[in-house]
């Protein structure tokens, strides 16, 4: 039993690392003093008055638009992208293409963000709400065609066949039988541009200009001028979203999971 | 020739008729992919109300023929003409076959009821008439109460059937079957084959199946197409592929066979006997009843099923027959039939079928018994390729 008190300490101690600094952030944004280092009883003081904190509320509100437009058309080009580099088995440039859709995922986001600025003053962009969703979806659409494209290489092409097959052209095809068919990878996707969205903040700052300052752009400056508990508040109100969120998804898929495997059992004894 | 081949399944036989225009004309087709050839310069009719197997290996390019007359495919070279019309370039959804996939492709996040009505669907069919003609496709394959199922609540019988009734509820004039039957287990497989004769026959279509396994193509056909390496070896009725194969390839796929190689020893005509040819295979002389084009010293194949040869521990008192000795060397009982393996004195192996057809029998034959293999002159063939 030697080996499995080891393994016990070693996963306490990994999970603390984890965790520990999350779990002081929670904690303090609960502390009635205005100090952030000093615990000076418990409180729900910074989370009323988080709200009046208009700067916060604003750049919550823009962090939220930019996350659901960017995340959206990151997933339709995203999805478009992982159609082509699957379906169309062979056109000139396909090894360039599926390996430059790698490329922001490796990038140094320093660099996105520089060569963002660069081509938006180029082009005479004035940066602003629009060239941060712009920048956005160009690195949010790659993780999605990564998403999708596993979900594609997995699809019985054969299905779309028997659609065409039984009389329905191609473009009624995609929406009747494929799209319904990957789209909880669709799904998946769009969550995951948006959380990125959601915390980005190197980019974001390369690319934004007056009145479009997003939350963690606004986090960031804020807590240079020194921490406060009405960030702490914020803080533990989007570790709290991200939380639900992902149980959310992972009870569905779980449901749906247990669900597949009963009509399984119900299939295999024939029964009515 | 007074005698004919095997059982006629029905009289039905329009490839005979030299004035029948075919329903489905492969006209010199060929379909590369890349430096492969599936398909090589092939021609092939089909008639209206026949059963058709393509049968053959895994990469014989049977699917690919199959697929190209769907429309997936386009052939590289030639046309395929339906009812006389050239289809070329029609897309697969807006002709006027159906397939029915290998693996049944039933649309997993649809009903069985909805996965059956989709095709009426996309032709805009008015609803009371969509309802009605589902109903009738569930009744056909026997699953009215599994009308409101999941595709992946089904077992793979019933899968088997929605997808059936779902490429036959177009009322399609070519049903194209892809290995149907291959995820079924034998029973049912077998239960199907004839469920699957049945309903051609009552809905009068032209049915192409495309399969790998021989005894179902025999079970269901009207002919058989078998190719090899993208060309057609024989195209046949199933009686004549098993009885009167074609060529060496033909013979061996098909079922069982002893086949010896041989030089042609003498012809009908210098024998006296028109129609018989005499073939010295490496010492052993067979007798043939057969019209064949080989001349003296061809390299020809004789080749004999295993049930057609008997037997028998004693020496054949009738000298016209062939008759080779050896021991039995191996056994194998399957029930039905016993199959023996006998080791000729130069160590060729001859097989005989015997029917089990006694329970009981006085004086068993077992292995290391020196044994008289004897066939009459009408049982073999001479293989000339």
């Amino acid at each position: 039993m030697k080996s499995s008190r080891l393994d016990a300490t070693v996963l306490t101690l990994g999970f603390a690392f984890l965790y520990i600094p999350i779990i002081i952030l929670v904690v303090y944004s609960f502390n009635a003093s205005k100090l952030v280092t000093v615990w000076g009883g418990f409180s729900l003081q910074w989370y009323s008055t988080m709200w009046s904190n208009q700067g916060l509320m604003d750049a919550a509100w823009v962090t939220a638009r930019v996350g659901v437009i960017s995340a959206t058309i990151g997933t339709v080009l995203g999805t478009l992208a992982a159609l082509s580099l699957v379906r169309f088995a062979r056109f000139p440039g396909r090894m360039l293409f599926s390996g430059m859709i790698y490329a922001p995922l490796v990038m140094p986001e320093v660099i996105t963000g520089l060569s963002m600025l660069l081509l938006f003053v180029a082009v005479g962009i004035d940066r602003g709400f629009w060239t941060v969703i712009i920048a956005h979806t160009t690195f949010t659409m790659c993780y999605v065609a990564i998403v999708v494209q596993s979900r594609l290489l997995t699809f019985d092409r054969s299905l779309e066949e028997a659609a065409l097959d039984l009389g329905c052209p191609p473009v009624k095809t995609f929406f009747k039988i494929t799209l319904p068919l990957i789209f909880p990878a669709v799904i998946a996707g769009w969550m995951l541009a948006f959380t990125l969205s959601l915390d980005d903040l190197v980019i974001a700052s390369f690319t934004t200009g007056p009145g479009a300052t997003t939350l963690p752009i606004k986090i960031y400056s804020q807590v240079r001028l020194g921490v406060t508990p009405e960030i702490n508040a914020i803080c533990t109100i989007l570790i709290g979203l991200v939380t639900i969120g992902v149980i959310i998804t992972s009870i569905t898929t779980k449901q749906a999971e247990m669900r597949r495997i009963r009509d399984e059992h119900v299939a295999a004894r024939g029964t009515t | 020739m007074a005698k004919s081949l095997g059982p006629v399944k029905r009289k039905f036989s329009p490839w005979t008729d030299p004035s029948a225009v075919p329903f489905i004309r492969f006209e010199n087709i060929t379909k590369r992919f890349g430096d492969f050839t599936a398909v090589d310069n092939l021609t092939l009719d089909i008639y209206e109300r026949e059963f058709f197997s393509l049968l053959g290996p895994s990469g014989c390019g049977k699917t690919t023929l199959m697929r190209m007359l769907a429309g997936f495919e386009e052939p590289t070279e030639g046309r395929i003409l339906l009812q006389g019309k050239d289809i070329s370039g029609v897309p697969p959804y807006r002709r006027p076959t159906n397939m029915m996939f290998q693996s049944y492709a039933l649309f997993p996040h649809m009903t069985v009821e909805k996965n059956i009505a989709f095709g009426l669907e996309q032709d805009n069919l008015p609803k009371g008439e969509i309802t009605t003609r589902v109903e009738e496709m569930l009744k056909l394959v026997k699953l009215e109460q599994f009308a409101k199922r999941k595709p992946n609540q089904l077992s793979g019988g019933q899968r088997q059937r929605v997808a059936l009734a779902r490429s036959l509820a177009k009322r399609p004039k070519v049903l194209l079957l892809d290995e149907p039957l291959g995820a079924l287990d034998k029973k049912l497989r077998e239960e199907t084959q004839f469920e699957l004769m049945d309903l051609q026959t009552k809905l009068g279509l032209t049915f192409l199946i495309v399969t790998h396994d021989q005894e179902e193509a025999m079970t269901v056909s009207d002919r058989i197409a078998v190719m090899d390496k993208g060309l057609i070896m024989q195209v046949a009725t199933p009686a004549e592929i098993y009885e009167a194969p074609n060529s060496r390839y033909v013979a061996d796929f098909i079922g069982d066979i002893n086949i010896l190689e041989g030089t042609v020893a003498s012809t009908g005509s210098a024998l006296g006997a028109p129609g018989t040819v005499r073939i010295d295979c490496e010492g052993i002389a067979v007798s043939v009843e057969q019209e064949c084009q080989a001349v003296v010293g061809d390299k020809v194949a004789f080749a004999v099923r295993p049930e057609k040869v008997r037997i028998s521990p004693d020496q054949p008192a009738d000298t016209s027959v062939n008759a080779v000795y050896g021991e039995v060397w191996d056994i194998g009982y399957l029930g039905d039939f016993s199959v023996f393996l006998v080791k000729l004195a130069d160590g060729r192996v001859v097989r005989a079928a015997q029917a089990n057809v006694s329970r009981l029998v006085d004086r068993p034959i077992t292995f290391g018994d020196m044994v008289w293999l004897t066939w009459p002159l009408d049982a073999g063939l001479v293989l000339t390729r």
